[in-house]
C-alpha cells in the first residue's frame, strides 16, 4: 500500500469534513431558499378576500381561491375515505394472516412497487378507468387517483406497525377466548394507534400536494365544488398550475404564489406535527 | 348455546379473513390493471407506428406522426444528471450526519433534509420557473459557456436559455436527494461498530474509514438507494414540466430545451385526440415499463442485501 504522510492524511480528512459540512449546509440552504421564496411571494397575494372568494373566470385577475381550498379538501377526504379502510384491512392480512405465504409475499412486493409508481401514471390509469367510460371529469375521479397513491402506503404502514406488536399480546387475547378479528381491531389497533395515525397523516400530506394525477381527473373549474361526482372540481394544485404557467399576468402569478403558500404551509405543518408527536410517543 | 356461539364466531372469523385478503389482493389487481388499461388504449398507436415509435424523433400533430425518442432521451438525460449530482452529494451528507456532526446538529439538519422531501413537486416547479431559470440564464450558463470557454463542447453549445436538460436535472437532483440520503444514512449506521473501531484502532482517519470501510461494506445498500432515487426521478412530472422547455427534440446540448415522457403527457393530454392521444398512452406505457423494471430491480436487490446483512436496512 502507498505510504502517505500523516500531515497529508490529516489535511485530507479535514478537507473532507469541511466538504461534508458545506454539502449538508447546501441542502438545508436550498430548503430555506425555497421556503423563503414561497413565503415572500405568497404573502403579497394573501388577503381576506383571496381566502373567502371563489376563482373568477379566466382572464379576470381578481378573485380568490376559496372554492379550490374546499375542492382540495373534498378530494383529499374522499381519497382518505377510500384508501384508509381498505389499506388497513389489507395491512391486517399481511401482518396477521399471510404467514409468509406466497400470496403474502407477492402482495408485499406489489405494494412496494406501487409505492414507487409515478403519480402521473396513476392519473392516466384513472382517466381510462373512470373519465373515458363516464365521459366526465370529476372530483370523485381525483379522489380515486389519490386513493390509489395512498393505498399501498397505508397498507405497508399498517403491516409494519402491527408486526411490531409482541406476540404475547395476541396470545393473551386469544387465550381469553376473544376471536381473532376482535383482538386485532380492539386490542392490536389500540396498541399501534399513534403510529398508524402518523402514517396516515403523512400519506395525506403527500397526496394533498399532488398535481399530476388531478390534471387527468379532477381538472379545474372556477365555480364552487358542487358537482363533486359529476363535474370538474376546483383544487389548489391545478389552480396553481393554471395561474403560474397559462397566464401572462403578474397579478395571476401572485395569486399562484398565494395558493402555493397555503399548500406548502399546510403540508409542512402536518409533517412537523407528525414527526414531533411520533417522536414523543416513541421515547 | 355454547356450540352455536362458537359457530357464529368462526363464521365472523372466516369472513374477516376473507375481507382482509380481498382488500390486500386489490393491490395486485391494480398493478395488472395499469398494464392492461395502458396497453389497450395505446393499441392504435402500436398498430400505426410499430417498433419505429421508440426510435423516431418525429412529433407532428398536423401530419399525425409521433415518436418517443425525444421524450425518452430527455427522461434519461435529466435522470442521469440528477443521479450524478445527488448520489455523491447524499453520500457526503450522510457521512457528515452520521460520523461527524454532533447529535443535536445531525438531528436538526436531518429533519430539515427530510422536509425537503415533503415539499410538493409543483412548488419545486414554480421555484425553478421563477427563481432558478433566471439564475441559470444570466449567471450559470454564461459562466460555463463563455467564462470557462466550454462552448466548443457539444454539451454546452447554444444560447443560454435558462430552461432545458441541465436545469431540469438540477431540480430533479434536489428532489431525490432526501430519499437517497435517507437510505445512505441507514447504510452508514449498518456498518458494525467493531469493524469501524478496528479501523480507527490501526490509526485510520474518519475519511479513510468512510471511503475504505463504509463505502465497501455498504456498497450494495447504496446501489439500492440509487435505484430508489432513479425510480423517483424517472416519473417526476410537475417540477420538470416548468423548467424543461417542452420541445420534443433530441439535442446534444444540455442548455437546449427538451422534454420528458411525464412532461409530454402533462403538457399535451388536454388537447390530444385520436392517434395523438393513443401515442400519449403509449408513452405512458413506456414510462410504466421503465419504472416497473427499476422498482422490481430495486426491491429484489434490497431484499437480497437485507437477507445478507440480517435486517437493519
Amino acid at each position: 500500500m502507498k505510504k502517505r504522510g500523516l500531515f497529508l492524511r490529516k489535511a485530507l480528512n479535514n478537507a473532507t469534513a469541511a466538504c461534508a459540512f458545506l454539502a449538508t449546509c447546501a441542502g438545508v440552504v436550498f430548503l430555506f431558499w425555497i421556503l423563503y421564496t414561497v413565503i415572500s411571494m405568497g404573502v403579497t397575494g394573501l388577503s381576506w378576500s383571496f381566502l373567502i372568494e371563489p376563482t373568477k373566470p379566466y382572464g379576470i385577475p381578481d378573485g380568490g381561491i376559496a372554492n379550490a381550498v374546499i375542492g382540495t379538501f373534498l378530494i383529499t377526504m374522499g381519497a382518505v375515505a377510500i384508501a384508509v379502510p381498505t389499506g388497513m384491512l389489507g395491512g391486517i392480512y399481511l401482518a396477521e394472516f399471510s404467514n409468509k405465504s406466497r400470496l403474502g409475499k407477492t402482495i408485499r412486493f406489489s405494494a412496494n412497487v406501487m409505492m414507487g409508481m409515478p403519480s402521473i401514471l396513476v392519473g392516466l390509469f384513472v382517466y381510462t378507468l373512470i373519465v373515458i367510460p363516464t365521459g366526465k371529469f370529476s372530483g370523485f375521479a381525483g379522489s380515486i387517483a389519490l386513493a390509489i397513491i395512498m393505498f399501498p402506503v397505508v397498507l405497508r404502514t399498517t403491516e409494519d406497525m402491527l408486526s411490531m406488536v409482541p406476540n404475547t399480546l395476541r396470545e393473551s387475547a386469544l387465550a381469553l377466548g376473544i376471536p381473532r378479528w376482535k383482538a386485532t381491531l380492539a386490542l392490536l389497533f389500540r396498541e399501534v394507534r399513534s403510529g398508524l395515525v402518523t402514517g396516515v397523516l403523512l400519506a395525506v400530506a403527500r397526496v394533498s400536494g399532488e398535481t399530476a394525477p388531478l390534471l387527468f381527473t379532477a381538472l379545474w373549474s372556477d365555480s364552487w365544488p358542487a358537482g363533486y361526482f359529476t363535474q370538474p372540481t376546483a383544487n389548489l394544485t391545478v389552480t396553481i398550475n393554471e395561474y403560474a404557467t397559462n397566464s401572462p399576468y403578474d397579478e395571476m402569478h401572485i395569486r399562484a404564489w398565494g395558493a402555493a403558500l397555503l399548500v406548502t404551509a399546510a403540508i409542512l405543518v402536518l409533517n412537523i406535527c407528525c414527526r414531533t408527536i411520533f417522536r414523543e410517543k416513541k421515547s | 348455546m355454547k356450540s352455536s356461539f362458537k359457530h357464529k364466531s368462526s363464521k365472523a372469523e372466516a369472513l374477516f379473513v376473507k375481507l382482509t385478503t380481498g382488500c390486500a389482493i386489490i393491490i395486485i389487481a391494480l398493478m395488472a390493471g395499469f398494464f392492461l388499461q395502458l396497453l389497450w388504449h395505446s393499441l392504435p398507436a402500436l398498430k400505426a407506428f410499430g417498433v419505429q415509435f421508440l426510435f423516431s424523433a418525429a412529433w407532428d400533430p398536423v401530419r399525425d406522426l409521433y415518436g418517443a425518442a425525444g421524450a425518452v432521451y430527455g427522461t434519461l438525460v435529466t435522470t442521469l444528471i440528477a443521479l450524478c449530482i445527488a448520489v455523491p452529494l447524499s453520500f457526503i451528507i450522510a457521512l457528515f450526519l452520521v460520523e461527524l456532526a454532533p447529535p443535536w446538529l445531525a438531528t436538526v439538519m436531518g429533519h430539515a433534509l427530510d422536509l425537503l422531501a415533503a415539499i410538493p413537486s409543483i412548488i419545486y416547479g414554480m421555484w425553478g420557473l421563477f427563481i432558478l431559470i433566471p439564475i441559470m440564464q444570466n449567471y450559470v450558463q454564461p459562466f460555463i459557456g463563455s467564462t470557462l470557454h466550454l462552448k466548443c463542447l457539444p454539451f454546452f453549445s447554444g444560447e443560454p436559455s435558462g430552461s432545458g436538460y441541465l436545469t431540469g436535472g438540477l431540480i430533479l437532483a434536489l428532489m431525490i436527494l432526501p430519499f437517497i440520503c435517507a437510505v445512505m444514512r441507514d447504510v452508514f449506521k449498518m456498518v458494525p461498530r467493531v469493524v469501524k473501531e478496528a479501523a480507527y484502532g490501526i490509526g485510520c482517519t474518519t475519511t479513510e474509514v468512510s471511503f475504505k470501510i463504509t463505502l465497501r461494506y455498504g456498497l450494495q445498500g447504496m446501489l439500492g438507494a440509487v435505484f430508489l432515487g432513479l425510480g423517483r426521478a424517472v416519473g417526476e412530472t410537475m417540477a420538470l414540466l416548468y423548467v424543461i422547455g417542452n420541445a420534443p427534440e433530441v439535442s446534444k446540448s444540455l442548455f437546449a430545451p427538451g422534454t420528458t415522457i411525464a412532461a409530454t403527457l402533462a403538457n399535451n393530454f388536454a388537447e390530444a385526440d385520436g392517434l395523438f392521444k393513443s401515442s400519449l398512452f403509449e408513452l405512458g406505457l413506456i414510462l410504466l415499463i421503465i419504472t416497473f423494471l427499476i422498482q422490481v430491480a430495486a426491491q429484489l436487490w434490497l431484499n437480497r442485501v437485507r437477507e445478507k446483512s440480517g435486517g437493519g436496512l
